[in-house]
């Protein structure tokens, strides 16, 4: 079990390292780096003190060790709009962010996976089909268009809730049934496989075979067995859901990153970009481990430790 | 004359890594480790052992399709070119191979007519009349009618896809066929029928066979010579009829005995301890010594040479003699 | 009878292959196709007319007047004309995406399949890292630092997904090199064109197929919402998401401007699923 942790970190390093090895190329690609984070009506003299410090005269095997050195440390430069350090800016922005997306999360989970047991338990009757037909609507309405929909209904018709802004604790409530109504959704569907399948192997039919209580049967043997390829998915929802609040928080003009996103690509302000994107790739990073550790636990197989046989 | 085949110290190392990457200590693998025999056009030689014993790396070297760490194989005379050059390319008209699995070896997506007449287009044989024509004439050789030239792989049974297997093989007129456990795969009953067709084909063409099986009777019938195979090594070789009713290698000992027979007289029946080790943990001296119940000390510390025996067998064991 | 009467197993039948949903679906999509190729034929006005006297009338079935059928937008462009042209420009963006994903994933995953050893490793670890990072979040920080313009986002919405291909097509060319097919045709001498070129690619091109009906709608998705964002298609070109992105700020006083597109873009995803499940259903029953 330890080696595979220690596989799994060591994949979760390399993964970071491609990422900011990913941001340096782009960044040496699409410009002059000095311009383009500084801005191109910066006094010369700042761009001069700026490529010094970056020290984008010297080799490019030097300046992506200089890269490096600077991102790990979280200075990737100063945001264009107010000079401040752009790893700040962002960091400023997390709470909000976590504000809708937790809660969100906590949505797609309980909602979702109770959802889909219920219908794999009773498959093919209404609950299922009906379960089924709503969930499809998880992966063909963009997370705008449902956003926009339910503005639409409880805000201009209904009146209920309001439609933008972070002023009140109602205000909360669309951005966060917007980014987890989606993902409950695909959720429910891949549980209901997951369970499905189980279901449909023989050991399961052994243990009924056997006399033991239905219900004893599905807690016992069906659910550990299908959280394994849940966790995955589980696992996957936090990049959808951190895509999600990039379209979430515009539409309700909620302040967390996802608007900051938005709105620094339109400036082309490269520093905050970069930051956002190396959070982002640590923030996916950790949640792979977790899962992995997840994984690990849950399956037994692993558990014991890595190769088959002697 | 030079045997159609001869393969002289044929050895084939992995390197391996025990734990996972980047920890764990390397470690070689011996999965064929100094194999040598001659086999004789028209005839056949079978090879038996169980599995992870090198039976199908050894194929595989015959073919060229694995490059050797060591030690030679010779064809004709000539050495075996690399694999995926044109000169190995061209050497497949002389040895072909016939698989365990026949529905895996065909295309699930092509008929079976055109997957017989490949071999000729790949290497530009004829046009494309000619070569239906000869895959007709080779489809009724193995024993199957023409209207199964369309059918497609899953449409046949077990055994009319290994007919097809085979038919393929042939065609481009090999003088040497592999067959890496051709018939394990089939039905009981079928297996006989498709073991027949081999043994007429080999007497109609001349065909030398590298019959590779882990089924002891079945090899027994259609081998001219049997070699058993150790973690590696091959342990015993010779005739098949003296091999199989006087065993001199205690590990051939055990395969015998645990052959099922009709016989009355109850034979000794020669259980081993433990299980085969994993070849990457090959004991010391004679691979067999911690299994074997004649074991000396002499046997921990030198490793047994393939040796002539007084009746023309071979024996990889330094208390052959006493024993058999 | 039996002459005079159409036999009712036939048509049971004939549902049985073509679920009546399925073909809802492909009608839709054939009509998407169809408008998308003939958009300018289709369009009663160009996309950019402005009819300043007609602004923000509403649809037909809400009151409006036949001269903008679907309505039209703040400065009185006509929203059907400007749907007609967003589909085309969508589905467009949509089907060269996939493609390049699809040939550019299989592409690599022979290439990993077929080289092993460091080869393989290295594609693996980029496959890893495309499906650990959101693409939208990747799409957005290209789009940040290279600027926008129409091919370089259409390339992008061609890395979107490739890893999907790149998996399955290294996976069934492992099992059919090791002591399948591959092995057998490779062993009778083909060149290694043939092997991948005959024999793989045919076999595993249904998979293949079965996940661009998955990519499909997850670019238009993707596509829309860049476009949604601002960050998309630019104008003066429209897409299905910029025309959502404009409604955006008419949603109380004319929502039919962005309800439109928006119908559009559910509808058209959702045909693609059923069509891709029924696919697959019948390609490969063996993947469910």
């Amino acid at each position: 079990m330890l080696r595979y942790l220690a596989g799994r970190l060591l994949r979760a390093i390399l993964t970071i390292f491609l990422v900011i090895t990913f941001a340096f190329f782009v960044l040496h690609l699409s410009g002059d780096p000095a311009m383009m984070i500084l801005s191109a009506d910066a006094p010369p003299e700042s761009i001069k003190a700026f490529r010094e410090a970056w020290g984008l005269d010297r080799p490019l095997w030097q300046q992506f060790l200089a890269y490096l050195f600077h991102a790990l440390q979280g200075d990737l430069g100063n945001s264009m709009r107010d000079g401040r350090p752009a790893i700040q800016l962002v960091l400023e922005r997390v709470p909000a962010t976590l504000a809708i997306t937790v809660p969100a999360f906590a949505l797609k989970l309980l909602i979702g996976i109770p959802a889909g047991i219920y219908a794999a338990l009773h498959r093919n009757s209404l609950a299922d089909r009906l379960t089924m037909m709503v969930s499809v609507a998880g992966f063909t309405v963009p997370s705008f268009v449902l956003a926009l929909v339910l503005v639409l209904v409880f805000s201009v018709q209904l009146g209920w809730l309001p439609s933008a802004g972070s002023d009140s604790a109602t205000s909360a409530i669309l951005p966060i049934v917007t980014l987890g109504a989606a993902g409950a959704a695909i959720l429910a569907r891949f549980t209901r496989s997951a369970m499905l399948e189980v279901l449909g192997q023989p050991y399961i039919r052994a243990a009924s075979a056997k006399g033991l209580q239905w219900r004893k049967v599905v807690v016992e043997h069906a659910l550990p067995n299908a959280a394994i390829p849940t966790t995955t998915i589980v696992g996957f929802m936090v990049g959808t859901l951190i895509a999600g609040a990039v379209v979430v928080e515009t539409v309700f003009a909620w302040p967390g990153i996802g608007r900051l996103l938005v709105s620094s690509v339109s400036n082309r302000d490269l520093a905050v970009v970069q930051a956002i994107l190396l959070l982002v790739a640590a923030t996916m990073v950790t949640s792979n481990i977790i899962v992995d550790v997840l994984y690990g636990w849950l399956d037994p197989r692993l558990r014991r430790g890595g190769s088959r046989g002697r | 004359m030079t045997a159609l085949l001869e393969v002289s110290n044929l050895s084939r190392i992995y390197d391996v890594r025990r734990g996972a990457w980047p920890f764990g200590r390397l470690a070689a693998l011996h999965a064929v480790d100094g194999v040598s025999f001659d086999l004789a056009a028209g005839r056949t030689l079978g090879l038996v052992g169980e599995s992870g014993c090198g039976k199908t790396t050894t194929a595989k070297l015959v073919l060229g399709l694995v490059p050797a760490t060591g030690g030679e194989v010779r064809i004709g005379g000539e050495s075996l070119p690399a694999a995926g050059t044109p000169a190995w390319r061209a050497l497949r008209r002389r040895m072909q191979m016939v698989y365990q699995d026949p529905l895996g070896a065909l295309d699930r997506r092509l008929s079976v007519g055109r997957q017989v007449m490949e071999p000729l287009a790949i290497h530009d044989i004829g046009n494309p009349a000619d070569r239906r024509e000869k895959a007709l004439a080779m489809l009724d050789a193995v024993g199957l009618a023409p209207h199964h030239f369309d059918r497609f792989p899953h449409e046949l049974s077990g055994g009319q896809r290994q007919r097809i297997v085979l038919a393929r093989a042939l065609m481009l007129d090999p003088q040497l066929l592999v067959c890496d456990e051709p018939i394990s795969a089939l039905d009981v009953s079928i297996q006989a029928q498709v073991v027949n067709l081999l043994l007429a084909l080999q007497q109609k063409l001349g065909l030398a066979y590298l019959f590779i099986s882990h089924d002891l009777r079945m090899v027994r019938q259609v081998s001219h010579q049997v070699a058993v195979m150790y973690l590696g090594r091959i342990v015993e070789q010779g005739d098949p009829d003296r091999l199989f009713a006087a065993p001199a290698h205690p590990y051939t000992q055990a395969l015998v005995s645990a052959i099922p027979t009709h016989a009355r007289a109850k034979r000794q029946r020669v259980v081993l301890p433990g299980e085969p080790p994993n070849p990457v943990d090959r004991p010391a001296g004679c691979a067999f010594h911690p299994r074997c119940r004649h074991a000396v000390a002499r046997c921990r510390v030198e490793t047994p040479e393939l040796r002539s025996l007084a009746d023309g067998r071979r024996a990889a064991c330094h208390l052959a003699e006493q024993i058999a | 009878m039996a002459a005079s009467h159409a036999d009712p197993g036939a048509i049971k039948r004939f549902f049985e292959a073509w679920p009546p949903l399925t073909l809802v679906a492909l009608a839709w999509i054939a009509t998407m196709v169809i408008v998308a190729f003939g958009a300018d034929l289709f369009a009663p006005y160009s996309f950019t007319a402005l009819d300043l006297r007609a602004r923000l009338s509403p649809p037909v079935f809400m009151g409006g007047k036949w001269a903008h059928p679907l309505g039209s937008d703040e400065l009185g462009r006509d929203v059907l004309s400007r749907l007609i042209m967003s589909i085309r420009l969508s589905l467009l963006i949509a089907f060269f995406g996939t493609l390049i994903a699809a040939a550019f994933g299989t592409a690599m995953g022979f290439i990993a399949a077929h080289f092993r050893g460091k080869v393989e490793a290295l594609i693996l670890m980029l496959i890893d890292f495309q499906a650990s990072v959101p693409f939208l979040i990747v799409a957005l920080a290209v789009l940040a630092f290279f600027g926008n313009n129409l091919v370089l986002f259409v390339m992008l919405m061609g890395l979107n997904s490739w890893e999907r291909y790149a998996r399955i097509a290294r996976g069934l060319t492992l099992s059919a090199n090791e002591q399948g097919y591959a092995a057998a045709v490779r062993q009778l001498g083909a060149s290694n064109f043939r092997v991948y070129g005959l024999h793989v690619l045919p076999n595993i091109a249904s998979t293949l197929i079965v996940s661009m009906t998955i990519t499909f709608p997850e670019t238009i998705l993707l596509e829309s919402g860049l476009s949604f964002l601002g960050l998309g298609v630019q104008p003066p070109l429209t897409s299905l998401g910029n025309m959502v992105g404009y409604g955006r700020e008419y949603l109380t006083r004319a929502p039919w401007i962005m309800l439109s597109p928006a119908a559009v873009i559910v509808l058209s995803t959702l045909s693609i699923s059923i069509v891709g499940d029924w696919l697959r259903d019948r390609l490969d029953p063996t993947l469910r």
